[in-house]
């Protein structure tokens, strides 16, 4: 509990610059990587971060001691070359990109991880700590290379922000940017560059292999938040940054802790929890779903009440729960459940296991029928369907037929009076 | 049977285009005249949409050239503008109508720089005109085939071009959008603009077009409606089989040589 007083009070200024860190870059990450998801290139992240370790490990052997500025350096082009092994193999071989992508993140992985052993073996005392480069720690955001990272951050940050009309018709329709006359080939390459630099500005905070889920989870998150690209945007940035500022508050409490893995599983729960419970996930189109079923049951109901009615040509009279299962077969559960809501929403008068239809529900009763034996009658006049055939679409029409096409469909069939059964339609 | 017209607003000259060295169309060399509607016909693999990219430089020629009033596609770019086929995108991409419409105005707003009110309104005028304007802001794929269709008709419309090549616009769109579609390129046509368009609906081709491009691989015929859409002309379009050229471009798409005895 102290640690977290200390921690968010943000007092010491080596937790102002550590958290100051991870929230830049997580947040560039996110930004940059809502336009690799909608691109659907997300796998070419995910190789992208894993080619950047041998580039850290050359340049490591190169200068012999941590040099940040050359390690980022190397990393960008190990990063690049990746990315161009892999159109290459695409564009000259049979192999197709995801098994190309494939191909190339495992070589420079291993590749990496050779020189990595190679270093870490070679007695060196500098190599200390370049384990962090894997799975990074936020806790070494200090310094100069604070700076540097963050100066990274910000870059890709406005840069982002101000080709973000472009980037979203190259991620929407390529070709048309093309008939444009806009440099798609450049933005395209101005992408990929911000994509490697993105992860480059990673690799000591959160490390190598999970900096592609620091591209990816956030955006994917936000699409389940919003249809709008700039809140969807906005929201993969507001990920990222609580997904930063966890990775920063872990490695404060437990040094020893890897940064990376806490950064992910961080924007992992949010993406977890957007996918079942945000506005577009899961649970809220089931409610819909299951509400929409609710519906249909109360309007069966009340048709089932109108039709019986018939029969003796009385609306007003009191049924029975038996008398209603005799006409037609259903769940005695869920008609009696939807019984009970029909009589909240006004529509019945329902009171021990008999009920009436109310003025409104008998109006509303009637207008179900009218549209189910209208809906008849178009499928028997215009579509030719046997008369037998057509009473289970209706059944399921009557449900959705709007006002407007209930105009038409009179218009069409030319007021009727009775559907294809020789039965009345109510008026 | 081709006939070329003078001034043209578009002159494609032997032009052949290849995929991966499999030649999809041979030759094809016609001109168009200005103010006129002139439909791309051809039965499946044709090559009709093929011509349209490769006019709007989207695949590489692999010989001849395409000038559009006269000029080089790149000299007169704001004046062309593309309505490609509608399965060609994602819909389910976080986008209203209005911000696919709004794409049209890019090139004229200009790279690094915002949006202006006067884009918006432009753009809610195309909308109107494709009868689109209460789906605004809508996001696209809770729209119907024919409105997606629309959406995409007023996003040229709102480049404000002269020329207009439009990839199969009435493919899978229902009575009433194919008839505002056609509607409202009428009323284009008659203020002196141009169109082409690629279909694939041979019974409403006379109703529609005033000029034919008719395709097989080759060209087949290029005129006026009334002196191409002629039984013997539709027969050579529709009705042979190119088995002999379909086999050709498979061999060089082998790049094999036969052993001849």
């Amino acid at each position: 509990m102290d640690n977290f007083v200390n921690f968010f009070s943000f007092n010491d200024p080596n937790v102002r610059y550590v958290v100051l860190g991870s929230i830049l870059l997580s947040v560039s990450a996110a930004i940059v990587g809502s336009f690799i998801v909608l691109k659907k290139k997300s796998l070419v992240g995910d190789a992208v971060s894993h080619s950047v370790l041998p580039g850290i490990c050359a340049a490591f052997l190169f200068a012999g001691t941590k040099n940040t500025s050359l390690m980022l350096v190397g990393a960008f082009i190990s990063g690049w070359l990746s990315l161009v092994a892999i159109d290459y193999i695409t564009a000259k071989s049979k192999i197709k990109k995801d098994a190309a992508i494939g191909l190339v993140l495992s070589v420079f992985f291993a590749l990496g991880i050779v020189l990595m052993t190679y270093i870490q073996q070679s007695g060196n005392a500098a190599q200390s700590g370049m384990d962090r480069f894997i799975f990074g720690k936020a806790a070494t955001l200090i310094g100069s290379d604070l700076i540097t990272f963050s100066v990274i951050a910000v870059v890709l940050i406005a840069v982002t922000l101000a080709f973000f009309k472009e980037f979203t018709i190259i991620a929407f329709d390529e070709h048309y940017a093309e008939v444009l006359g806009l440099p798609v080939r450049k933005l395209d390459l101005l992408l990929t560059s911000l994509t490697v630099l993105a992860v480059v500005s990673g690799i000591t905070a959160v490390g190598v292999v999970l900096m592609a889920a620091m591209l990816i989870t956030p955006a994917a998150a936000a699409r389940y938040w919003t249809h709008n690209i700039r809140r969807m945007v906005l929201f993969a940035a507001i990920f990222g940054a609580v997904s930063g500022l966890a990775g920063a508050y872990i490695s404060y409490i437990a040094p020893a802790m890897p940064t990376g893995p806490w950064m992910v599983v961080v924007s992992s729960l949010i993406a977890f929890f957007s996918f079942f419970f945000a506005p577009l996930g899961v649970v809220p189109k089931t409610l819909k779903r299951n509400k929409n079923s609710r519906t249909m049951m109360d309007e069966n109901i009340l048709k089932l009440f109108y039709q019986i009615s018939e029969r003796d040509e009385n609306f007003k009279m009191k049924r029975t729960v038996e008398e209603l299962l005799a006409f037609k077969k259903m769940q005695p559960t869920q008609l009696k459940s939807g019984m009970k809501r029909l009589n909240r929403q006004g529509l019945l008068d329902y009171s021990n296991q008999q009920a009436q239809l109310t003025e409104t529900g008998l109006l509303k009763a009637k207008k179900i029928v009218r549209l189910h034996r209208l809906w008849e009658l178009y499928l028997t006049n215009y579509m030719e369907i046997a008369p037998d055939h057509v009473h289970d679409n209706a059944e399921e029409m009557e449900h959705y037929i709007t006002p407007e096409l209930e105009k038409q469909l009179e218009k069409y069939l030319d007021n009727p009076e009775t559907d294809p059964h020789g039965t009345m339609i109510p008026k | 049977m081709i006939i070329q017209s003078e001034n043209p607003v578009l002159e494609v000259h032997d032009l052949t285009v290849s995929y991966s060295s499999k030649p999809a169309l041979w030759g094809v060399d016609f001109s168009l005249p200005e103010g006129s509607i002139t439909g791309i016909i051809g039965p499946n693999g044709s090559g009709k949409s093929t011509l349209l990219k490769s006019i709007m430089g989207l695949i590489p020629l692999s010989s001849g050239y395409v000038k559009i009033f006269g000029k080089d596609l790149d000299k007169v770019r704001s004046r062309v503008s593309y309505v490609p086929q509608r399965e060609s995108v994602d819909w389910d991409f976080p986008v209203s109508a209005l911000d696919v419409v709004l794409m049209g105005r890019y090139a004229k707003i200009g790279m690094l720089r915002s949006i202006r009110s006067s884009d918006r309104k432009i753009a809610m005028e195309c909308l109107e005109k494709v009868g689109m304007t209460d789906f605004a802001k809508r996001q696209i794929s809770q729209l119907s085939g024919g409105q997606q269709q629309r959406v995409f008709i007023a996003r040229a419309l709102a480049q404000e071009a002269d020329f207009y090549l439009m990839d199969e616009p009435f493919a899978g769109v229902d009575a009433a959008t194919e008839e505002a579609i056609i509607t409202l390129l009428r009323e284009m046509v008659n203020a002196k603009k141009n169109v082409i368009v690629v279909h694939h609906d041979l019974d409403t081709i006379t109703e529609y077009f005033d000029w034919l491009v008719m395709l097989n691989m080759r060209l087949v015929a290029s005129g006026p409606m009334k002196q191409v859409y002629i039984p013997e002309l539709l027969k050579k379009t529709y009705g042979t089989r190119l088995s002999v050229l379909a086999e050709a471009g498979d061999l060089l798409a082998k790049d094999k040589f036969s052993e001849k005895k």
